[in-house]
């Protein structure tokens, strides 16, 4: 036997999984002390938060531990949930719901592309075919006045929320490199290492603040953290990569480094969308998290940018 | 048996259907009356907007949620009939002008106010144009002024134009605002309180995070 198998999971992606457990229980634990001891403070939204992290964690684990086709299922169901959220806030036309429900369409098939592991297909499926075929379809509406906003705001949500989440299960089906770590923590390694990336800019923002990175759009980022998240993620990052994928230490930092400044970066330009839309929060599906797109405006950046890195070094 | 027939069709058909394909973002769920009497008067842009509406409620109360609808469309033949009445307990309305006096026009709903029901009413009268707020009519002054106990609870909807308008049959997942306001005060006169509940229609809607053209 290969590997040592829990849960049908290679032994390193369910010691990962324990870990995540583990920081959340520490999380929680801490959360309780805190309330605990200034009962007057209002702790609500936190506590809210903590428990989204608990359910969102709960069923991204049982997904990924059923297997390949039901995690693939699950993001592309996820999939399905953020396109319906970036086209439900940005301003689309009312002729053009024909046309959106093609877009949703376009979802199963570049899933199933996925999980027959058609690399060919699964990189130009959106990018050429639905591309091509969306503007087609609207044209085929008639109505000319706003076809360009229209046009451009379908494309932009089908490939942020389709095309570049679809690549976090695109990592389920490369072949296998690291039989310790298995596909599953490929899939852990990107989405733990936003994550955290996330967490880490916003705790050196908050020690260490000061220097405004771009105030019109996101008042509270600053240099301080962004770079202290950078640094923090880039050497974490590196020893992680070889427990969980087939990167070496080196290509680990690059790994980090990389998914670090992509994750800022689809973090403001989420950021941007909701201010321009003059809204705070793009949903409130998730308690204390707000929509699904503020949950992933920082993974649609790192989950094709990471792929392609690791694509390139080693398939 | 309506009434199990009911909890299974919002339990199956209807929460699912909303929670999953469409999806909502309720605003001050905390103002939704869980018992009546009382009168939830909604904008109106869908069929979904009813189904929306009663799918905010525990299924332990559903059965007490009644949707004012119009007799002639919801009742037009005998299997749509026994649907409306016994699955989703629609409480027709006479939109053809027979009815002899307003009293005799509301005498269904003020009496299933009068059981402490929650009722749904569009004071818009019809659908109207999708994500257009059509005028409001008077209706549901009179039907309140008759039965001073139950309060006016406003709601704005929107979303579910985009989702399912007027004469489509083809449902597109859409995100849709669901924001409840504060009880009515009480109007003095039926213009007053088309004019009040007109602002605070579009106060409600201002709250909204989808956007449509």
């Amino acid at each position: 036997m290969p590997f040592d198998l829990h849960l049908g999971l290679p032994t390193h992606s369910w010691t990962a999984m324990v870990a995540v457990i583990g920081l959340l229980l520490l999380a929680s634990l801490i959360f309780a002390t805190k309330k605990h001891r200034s009962p007057q403070q209002d702790f609500t939204e936190l506590g809210l938060r903590i428990q989204s992290w608990w359910w969102m964690i709960a069923l991204l684990f049982a997904a990924l531990a059923i297997g390949r086709t039901t995690a693939i299922v699950f993001f592309a169901f996820i999939s399905f949930l953020a396109l319906k959220e970036f086209l439900s806030i940005t301003p689309t036309r009312l002729v053009d719901r024909r046309a959106v429900f093609w877009a949703y369409v376009s979802i199963p098939v570049q899933y199933y592309f996925v999980s027959i592991g058609w690399f060919g297909m699964f990189i130009i499926f959106i990018p050429i075919y639905m591309f091509l075929f969306l503007p087609m379809r609207m044209v085929l509406i008639g109505e000319t006045s706003g076809f360009i906003r229209s046009a451009a705001v379908l494309q932009w949500g089908v490939m942020l929320t389709v095309f570049c989440l679809s690549h976090i299960a695109y990592l389920l089906v490369l072949p296998i490199k690291n039989a310790d770590a298995g596909p599953v923590g490929l899939v852990l390694f990107v989405l733990f290492t936003t994550q955290f990336n996330d967490v880490c800019q916003y705790l050196w923002g908050k020690a260490l603040g000061k220097h405004k990175i771009i105030p019109k759009v996101s008042p509270n980022k600053t240099w301080e953290g962004f770079l202290g998240g950078l640094v923090t993620t880039t050497i974490s990052a590196g020893f992680l990569a070889p427990y969980l994928t087939p990167l070496s230490i080196k290509q680990g930092f690059a790994a980090g480094f990389i998914i670090a400044c992509a994750g800022f970066i689809g973090d403001v330009v989420m950021s941007s969308v909701k201010r321009d839309l003059q809204i705070k929060d793009s949903g409130n599906l998730i308690p204390g998290h707000g929509g699904v797109l503020d949950r992933l405006d920082s993974l649609s950046y790192t989950a094709p940018l990471f792929f392609h890195f690791i694509y390139y070094f080693q398939y | 048996m309506a009434r199990i027939l009911k909890i299974l069709f919002f339990a199956l058909i209807v929460k699912p259907l909303v929670l999953i394909v469409l999806g909502l973002n309720v605003k001050n769920r905390r103002n939704l009356p869980l018992s009546g009497p009382a009168v939830l008067a909604a904008n109106h842009n869908s069929h979904l907007d009813t189904l929306v509406l009663m799918s905010l409620y525990p299924l332990s109360v559903i059965h007490k949620v009644r949707p004012v609808g119009a007799a002639d469309y919801f009742f037009a033949n005998r299997a749509l009939a026994w649907f409306s009445r016994t699955v989703i307990g629609i409480i027709p309305l006479d939109r053809s002008g027979a009815s002899k006096s307003i009293d005799d026009l509301f005498a269904a709903p003020a009496q299933a106010l009068e059981q402490g029901d929650i009722v749904i009413l569009f004071p818009e009268g019809s659908r109207g144009k999708a994500e257009q707020l059509s005028r409001v009519k008077k209706g549901v002054y009179y039907l309140v002024s008759r039965y001073a106990e139950a309060k006016i609870i406003p709601v704005a909807m929107r979303g579910l134009g985009r989702a399912l308008p007027r004469g489509e049959a083809l449902l597109v997942p859409f995100n849709c605002d669901v924001v409840i306001g504060e009880p009515l005060p009480e109007c003095a006169t039926s213009n007053e309180f088309v004019a009040e509940l007109t602002t605070i229609y579009s106060d409600l809607l201002s709250q909204c995070l989808t956007k449509t053209e």
